[in-house]
């Protein structure tokens, strides 16, 4: 069984917006890395640093967040509030010593497939050169 | 946050989904890894975990082996969610003490390129749905009394036509009209495609029923002032102007916004409007084609030619209205029809950017067309010039499709086709009801195709152009879709909602307020426990959003089914390190279970064909005929289905069994 994988991603999706889009990409067969792996929630401004810093302790290489931006049917407000927790969570990381660049956000919605797996494989490259 | 007990009989049913999962994933492998998992005492792998002859076998897991948790890993939450939470509700065992976990869309159709690192991941994320449900709570569904009535925000056509509706279903319906007069904006239209009847006529056949109902309230000059309440129990404070103002409450299960557009105004000087005295919109237009008998008059001058722009104020690609508004196009054309028929030999030109009459409105182009009118092809970059010239209008325009050639013609008016821009009161109404607008600053809807009439605020719809542009047939199509639902919700007078709520932990909560800042719907609200002042939800009001849960400096808030121990559970799930053994893939080699060989399919499948050959059967039918396990049928009458060999014929009398029949034979 072959050991050697590319980098562990763990993406935050949420469940109206990005994740049809995330499925789509499975059910049209556009290939992304096997190391990414998907947690779903309402919103993407309900994701606890905390959670971010546990996934990366936990040998997680990069963390990913599709967010909600403008298409957010809970808050007009949600861009700025998900940017806000990615600000937290580079602050605890760096106390924490983990390199602020393993966490990325980019909008997504319902029928990006395409940019779902263009994201995975651009992130998975920068992950792959922040270990070498 | 309180300490669940974790699962002690976990049940996981890995689905081959006919070979969509089993293909690229291996199954039977992660069936055995599974099994030795903690607290795990049942794992199958299962055809097609969603056919009805394995929800029965679940349910007597369940219930034999008294199970206290489930994971299915098979496909998308979307597909299959309510499916499972059924089959667990029909078991006994709480619906919320089930997770279905995607080995599907977002492993072995998206991994198919690499089978083996998909049975890898598709182990973590099985294992960390055995997390998730080991850390589930049984939530009961909130329960809210509803108010068998509806607010109907809007008496234009989509209010009226949805308000006949929701009465004849038996609701008691409160229409509320900002103007004098029911009828919103098609009631002061002419003749409307198709059915050539005017604006006036289809208002008036609407009102003639609203009187005719007397569950229908209608109030004209009132506007809303204040909405208080949630789904089931709205209270709507509405003001009628009156010499002195009259303010009335009504309570209602639910709201329809049914708001409106408003035409497009251009700006000053906009292709010559209100700067050139020859220049009009569509709407003005129309009133002369209506009001002129004999000769077409503008300004005391006959007209005999008459230039239409289109898409003025709307797909600016530098200004607000980026969208197209659908149905001016068309408005156009037709409006260009009646004038020809009122008025003979006046000429038309059309300058546009594109021609979208779709459907059957392009019969009207093709009419216009074969009419003479004359159609030019602008771009953006380089509108139309407009500009007085002597009793006439200039109009200097690139024709894009002849190589960019400058043309000057003179007509005796220019018409500007406006488009439907949202109500300048659309915020206000917003604000009221708590609607997220668009950046276009129509109101949005949760999701454009699969819940479209439906606002994230529960118990409030949108239907008609409030939403976006949209004809009247599209317009009546929503509202009346919108008061389907409506009646859907209400008319048990109890509606039943998803207990995904904040959770505050009043130990670990000071109130320091941040989470009610971060609320949108006023959902938290401030208490006092044991002589300390905390903050609280209001289960009914709040969205299960999650967003008040980070901005707690004290992490004393849980989203509920997605709490701290769940979440991170599942990242630890997948962290798990698992050793797979390389995939056999023999061609004939047995299968496990059943010891039934590659080869031997065939024969089976020719016998069962006989079977069916004689009629529709079920497969427990099938399994005594044939004397085989009705699990072995199972597995290969789902195959036989994928490859359109068999199909399902309805189900048996005592409403238990899908009947199967042949393909052809059908």
């Amino acid at each position: 069984m072959e050991t050697k994988r590319s980098p562990r991603i763990l993406v935050f999706s949420t469940e109206k917006i990005s994740d049809p889009g995330i499925d789509q990409a499975g059910l049209r067969k556009i290939h992304y890395s096997p190391s990414v792996y998907v947690i779903s929630l309402p919103c993407s401004s309900g994701i606890k640093p905390r959670w971010v810093l546990h996934a990366l302790k936990k040998g997680f290489d990069g963390i990913f967040i599709a967010a909600d931006g403008h298409e957010c049917s809970f808050s007009p407000h949600c861009a700025e509030l998900t940017n806000n927790i990615i600000v937290e969570c580079q602050r605890r990381m760096k106390e924490e010593n983990f390199n602020p660049k393993r966490i990325r956000m980019a909008a997504l919605c319902s029928v990006c497939a395409e940019p779902f797996a263009s994201h995975m494989a651009n992130f998975s490259k920068i992950l792959a050169e922040l270990e070498s | 946050m309180e300490e669940k007990q974790e699962k002690k009989r976990i049940g996981v049913y890995i689905c081959h989904c006919g070979g969509n999962i089993s293909d690229y994933v291996d199954v039977e492998q992660l069936r055995d890894i599974v099994s030795n998992e903690k607290n795990v005492v049942i794992s199958k792998n299962v055809m097609f975990a969603c056919a009805d002859s394995n929800q029965k076998e679940m349910i007597k897991d369940i219930q034999e082996e008294q199970l206290d948790g489930i994971v299915v890993a098979s496909c998308s939450p979307k597909l299959h969610l309510h499916t499972f939470r059924n089959v667990a509700e029909r078991a006994g065992l709480n619906p919320y003490n089930y997770v279905q976990v995607n080995v599907r869309e977002q492993c072995s159709w998206a991994h198919s390129d690499h089978p083996d690192q998909a049975s890898y991941k598709a182990a973590g994320l099985i294992r960390a749905g055995i997390k998730r449900v080991s850390h589930s709570e049984a939530l009961e569904n909130i329960q809210i009394k509803a108010h068998k009535s509806v607010v109907i925000i809007g008496a234009g056509v989509s209010g009226m036509r949805a308000s006949i509706d929701l009465a004849r279903m038996g609701n008691q319906v409160f229409l509320i009209e900002k103007e004098a007069n029911a009828g919103g904006q098609i009631a002061g239209k002419g003749k409307l495609f198709p059915t050539e009847q005017t604006g006036k006529m289809v208002v008036d056949t609407l009102m003639d029923q609203i009187r005719r109902l007397p569950n229908i309230t209608l109030f004209t000059e009132a506007r809303v002032a204040k909405v208080t309440g949630s789904i089931g129990n709205f209270k709507v404070d509405i003001v009628i102007q009156k010499a002195q103002d009259e303010t009335i409450s009504l309570q209602a299960g639910s709201i329809l916004v049914t708001t409106g557009y408003e035409t497009y105004t251009p700006k000053e000087g906009e292709f010559g409007f209100q700067t050139s005295p020859r220049v009009i919109t569509l709407d003005v237009f129309d009133r002369m084609i209506r009001e002129c008998e004999g000769k077409l008059v503008y300004d005391k001058k006959q007209v005999s030619s008459v230039a239409f722009i289109y898409c003025v104020g709307m797909r600016q690609s530098k200004g607000d209205n980026k969208y197209c508004s659908r149905t001016c196009c068309t408005s156009t054309i037709h409006s260009s029809l009646v004038m020809h028929e009122k008025f003979p030999r006046i000429r038309a030109l059309h300058l546009y950017r594109d021609i979208r009459t779709y459907g059957k409105q392009e019969m009207l182009y093709e009419k216009s067309s074969k009419a003479g009118d004359i159609y030019l092809m602008f771009q953006e970059q380089h509108p139309p010039h407009v500009e007085s010239s002597g009793d006439q209008m200039k109009i200097t325009v690139k024709d894009h499709l002849t190589g960019k050639q400058e043309l000057d013609v003179k007509v005796d008016l220019v018409v500007l086709v406006t488009g439907m821009v949202p109500r300048t009161d659309s915020n206000q109404v917003a604000e009221l009801l708590k609607i997220p607008v668009g950046s276009d600053k129509f109101y949005n809807e949760i999701h454009p195709k699969l819940r479209p009439v439906e606002t994230v605020i529960n118990g409030v719809f949108l239907g008609g152009s409030c939403q976006g542009p949209k004809n009247i047939s599209e317009s009546v199509q929503s509202s009346l879709s919108a008061a389907a639902k409506i009646n859907a919700i209400i008319r048990k007078e109890t509606i039943e909602l998803e207990p995904i709520i904040a959770r505050i932990d009043a130990e670990k909560c000071t109130w320091c307020g941040k989470c009610q800042e971060v609320c949108e719907y006023d959902a938290i609200f401030q208490v006092e426990t044991n002589g300390k002042l905390v903050a609280a939800v209001n289960e009914a009001v709040c969205k299960g959003c999650g967003i008040c849960t980070p901005v707690c400096p004290y992490d004393a808030i849980d989203l509920i089914q997605y709490t701290n121990q769940e979440i991170e559970g599942m990242i630890d799930g997948f962290a798990q390190d698992v050793e797979l053994k390389a995939r056999e893939r023999e061609e004939g080699a047995a299968h496990e279970e059943g010891g039934v060989m590659m080869k031997d399919f065939p024969q089976l499948w020719r016998s069962i064909m006989d079977v069916l050959d004689e009629g529709p059967k079920t497969i427990p039918q099938i399994a005594l005929k044939l004397s085989q396990p009705a699990e072995l049928i199972t597995w290969h009458m789902m195959t036989m289905n994928k490859y359109f060999i068999v199909e399902p014929a309805g189900i048996d009398e005592n409403d238990e069994y899908y009947r199967y029949q042949l393909k052809n034979k059908a």
